[in-house]
């Protein structure tokens, strides 16, 4: 269908076939493709933070830029990065676990990333039109309604497109979990990555409305003249931080879940052992979603909430470290007395546990309010969310890829490379954060332009930044990997790993309608017990026959980029109301794909039969 | 058998909107999206009460607002979730017509609903001086009570199209998740505006 077409027709279809793609695994790489790109432009900006803060009263970069380089450090990482990369494994790996062909929603998927994409964009013009946004990641008011120039509106804009896309992508993935998973696939039969993409998308659902109304509010203020913020006329700047960390909070564990969802399937593969405590595993990641609303304000300790509304955060986010001490536990039982292979996704899983218990520590030192008057806004709080972001996220998308990139395209990883990248970026993780800590205890606040040179903060800035030129290292090695192995390495068959669940049973990459039959699952680690019983793959659920798939369409990509003109707009418009034509052409775009999309019935095709027989023929449904 | 004949059975089943799987995701989908909905209704209910006293001293809640146009604002709305629920009645028994001309009517108060709402606003920015910016509690008056008017204006925009599109065809398993889903977006709307009645003006007058 339309990979053959696009192998047709040369680059051109190839390009046209991505941009109409509503194919899960295609979007998957599309996800992976952005988000790393963002990934590589967060890191740069990273490493140009730690260049100025290499020595005492550093003049690499300007005070200002300084200030742009944090925020856009900071809001690419996690919504244009760290989101995006979760959202490519969830898209490759979700509809293979659970026996589907496709997303509940293909089009709203497809939807979704283009929305996200454009956003990302938004943002990052901002660098090559005056000024990228200033005001921190968090961007309080009134730091941020008073930001000069265009800085802030981008942030603005560009969040609230991506954020619409995410919101869509979390709505998809509920559905799918919830009405396609295969006969026999049960609740409690499936596997973990999938259990976390479904809370994931739990706290997607209930947590970016929150960021999207403190975004609204902030344009308002920003561009329309309203007074939210304004105190003047009786604003309150408090209101934003709510917002965001209603937002905030639970976006952290956005952000972990799914990859405490990954690494448990990995320690399960390469232990040769069925998950430990299971159920416990899936009740621990549901109370760590529920927990996740009910703390935000831990961020907020210093703001003068009271001691009574600062002692019940402090006790709510100190909760959260059972369930999560729950897991660290079943994970190192899943290992315990099993046949540990030790490849390179395992040597990440491996890593990510002392490191993120390390983050677990010193979140629960900052949930101690008391505490957290001398903790708050210094460097402590930034070695704590580097251990659990990088330490959590980052080394469990590295460990992710690893272990299913065979799956997405078809080929492992080379291995020795894969722990070459390992060990760099390991010690350099390490090396870049742990200091960051006793920098903080000794005063040294984050988001500081320089440090000032005799106050005992030379030698651990110098190891923080040698740390991160380390990690860069480890970065490098991994693309070279990628590219290493997509010229050099051989095929790799279905079933590499020797895995349990079911996206092991059919090709690598699989054919674009997955399973040639849907499977009839029997238990946990469904491939795992056809195994033992000495079977070759699954049965099937149904006989072979016609399979519906839905269409491809240029409109999601339509939609957003009128979002993207109308962006525009509304943040020029504030100089120039003539740019409120750009406004209302952008939004014509977008309502007119709407409405073309409503009128145009798209009722999707069908594979035949004799189609699927032959690709059996050529080893396809394996 | 083609998708003609799948969308369009001999014997319509009784919940045309839930009998194939789109229509059930679609279903499932959309009471999800409403969950979201609320969080995002709910964080504007919040910054209004944080900043309904906040007037910097120009119009309160008290001064401005009049319960007349406001209660007949809502028995219109009311009225259209009542009228919307005979519309999906006729759905399920298959009466295309019935369904058509019920929804017609829910637009129709949706419609009336809006005029008020931009009367009322034109009313306290021209007798009042009261405008986006005149205060916090101008803000957020305007915002929270805005977003549900855009909601209705996109609510009836949908129903429309939908209404129109289907007009020569009439009901089929392809269109009736659709128009269910719609009448689902209007019954929350009306929800929404129960608590802007309550939280707003009723309070707004006796608080
Ligand atoms: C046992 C679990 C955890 C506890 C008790 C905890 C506690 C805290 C507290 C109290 C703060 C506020 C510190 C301050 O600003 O003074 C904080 C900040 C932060 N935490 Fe955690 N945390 C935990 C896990 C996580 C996880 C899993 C993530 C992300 C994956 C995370 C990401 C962050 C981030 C990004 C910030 C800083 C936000 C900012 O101000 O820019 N935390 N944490
Ligand atoms: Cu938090």
């Amino acid at each position: 269908m339309s990979t053959t077409a696009a192998q047709k027709g040369g680059l051109g279809a190839a390009i046209w076939d991505y941009l109409t793609t509503v194919d899960h695994k295609k979007i998957a790489h599309l996800y992976l493709v952005a988000g790393g790109l963002f990934f590589l432009i967060g890191g740069l900006e990273a490493m140009l933070i730690r260049i100025q803060l290499m020595k005492p009263d550093n003049n690499f970069l300007a005070a200002g830029l300084y200030n742009e380089m944090i925020t856009m450090h900071g809001t690419t990482m996690i919504f244009l990065a760290a989101m995006p990369l979760i959202f490519a494994l969830m898209n490759a790996v979700v509809p293979l676990q659970i026996g589907a062909r496709d997303v509940a929603f293909p089009f709203l998927n497809s939807l979704g990333f283009w929305l996200f994409l454009f956003g990302g964009l938004m943002l990052n013009v901002s660098w090559f039109t005056g000024g990228a946004p200033d005001a921190g990641w968090t961007n309080y008011a009134p730091l941020s309604t008073t930001s000069p120039g265009h800085g802030v509106d981008y942030y603005v804009m560009g969040l609230q497109i991506s954020g619409a896309g995410t919101l869509i992508g979390g709505i998809n993935f509920l559905v799918t979990i919830v009405n396609m998973r295969a006969p026999g696939m049960t609740y409690m039969r499936m596997p973990l990555f999938t259990w976390s993409t479904l809370v994931t998308s739990t706290l997607i659902l209930f947590a970016f409305p929150a960021l999207t109304v403190g975004l609204f509010l902030m344009m308002f203020d920003r561009m329309f003249g309203a007074a939210f913020f304004d105190v003047a006329k009786g604003g309150n700047v408090i209101i934003w931080e709510h917002l965001f960390w209603i937002f905030g909070h639970p976006e952290v564990y956005i952000l972990i879940l799914p990859l405490f969802g990954a690494f448990s399937d990995i320690f399960s593969t390469f232990s040769k052992k069925r998950l430990f405590g299971y159920s416990a595993m899936v009740f621990a990641t549901v109370l760590i979603g529920f927990l996740g609303f009910m703390v935000w304000a831990h961020h907020m300790f210093t703001v003068g909430m009271g001691p009574i509304a600062n002692s019940i955060f402090a006790v709510a986010t100190m909760a959260i470290a059972v369930p999560t001490g729950i897991k660290i536990f079943n994970w190192l039982f899943t290992m315990w007395g099993g046949q540990i292979r030790m490849t390179s996704a395992m040597l990440w899983s491996v890593a990510f546990i002392p490191s993120f218990t390390i983050g677990g520590m010193t979140g629960v030192m900052l949930a101690a309010a008391a505490a957290d008057f001398q903790y708050h806004d210094t460097y402590f709080v930034v070695g704590h969310f580097h251990y659990v972001i990088v330490g959590g996220v980052v080394f469990g998308i590295f460990a992710a890829l690893h272990y299913w990139w065979p799956k997405m395209f078809g080929k492992v990883l080379n291995e020795k490379l894969g722990k070459l990248a390992f060990w760099p970026f390991f010690i350099g993780f390490h090396l870049t954060f742990f200091i960051q800590h006793f920098l903080g205890l000794m005063g040294m606040p984050r988001r500081y332009w320089v440090f000032l040179e005799g106050q005992g903060l030379e030698a651990g800035n110098m190891i923080s930044t040698i740390g991160a030129f380390l990690m860069a290292i480890g970065s490098v090695i991994f693309l070279i990997n990628v590219v290493y192995t997509a010229v050099k390495e051989k095929k790799a068959d279905g079933d590499p790993w020797d895995g349990r669940t079911l996206e092991w049973t059919m090709a690598s990459p699989p054919p674009h309608y997955n399973f040639v039959q849907t499977p009839l699952v029997r238990g946990l680690d469904p491939l795992w017990v056809e195994k033992t019983e000495g079977k070759e793959g699954m049965t099937p659920a149904e006989p072979l026959g016609d399979i519906h798939m839905p269409n491809a369409s240029i409109l999601p990509f339509t939609m957003s980029i009128g979002l993207f003109i109308a962006g525009f707009g509304f943040i020029y418009q504030t100089d120039d109301k003539t740019w409120l034509v750009a406004s209302v052409i952008g939004m014509a775009i977008t309502f007119g794909s709407m409405l073309t999309r409503s009128l145009k019935d798209d009722l999707g095709h069908h594979i035949h039969k004799e189609e699927l027989e032959e690709d059996i023929k050529k080893g396809v449904g394996k | 058998m083609s998708h003609e004949d799948v969308l369009n059975p001999k014997h319509m089943p009784h919940d045309p909107e839930k009998a194939t799987l789109e229509g059930k995701n679609k279903f499932l989908a959309f009471w999800f999206f409403l969950g979201g909905e609320t969080v995002l209704f709910a964080s504007l209910f919040g910054t209004y009460i944080a900043l309904n006293s906040s007037t910097a001293g120009e119009n309160t809640p008290e001064h401005l607002f009049g319960l007349e146009l406001v209660f007949l604002m809502t028995m219109m709305l009311l009225t259209s979730s009542l009228t919307s629920v005979y519309a999906m009645y006729h759905m399920k028994n298959h009466d295309f017509r019935k369904m058509q001309t019920w929804l017609a009517i829910t637009v129709l108060l949706g419609l009336a609903f809006l005029g008020c709402e931009i009367y009322e606003f034109l009313h306290y920015i021209h007798e009042y001086e009261f405008t986006f910016g005149s205060s916090a509690f101008a803000s957020a008056f305007y915002t929270l009570v805005g977003f549900h008017g855009g909601h209705v204006l996109f609510g009836l925009s949908w129903i429309v199209t939908l209404m129109i599109r289907n007009q020569k065809r009439g009901l089929n398993l392809y269109n009736a998740p659709k128009f269910y889903i719609a009448s689902l977006y209007w019954h929350f709307i009306d929800v929404v505006w129960v608590f802007i009645f309550t939280v707003v003006y009723l309070m707004g007058k006796v608080g």
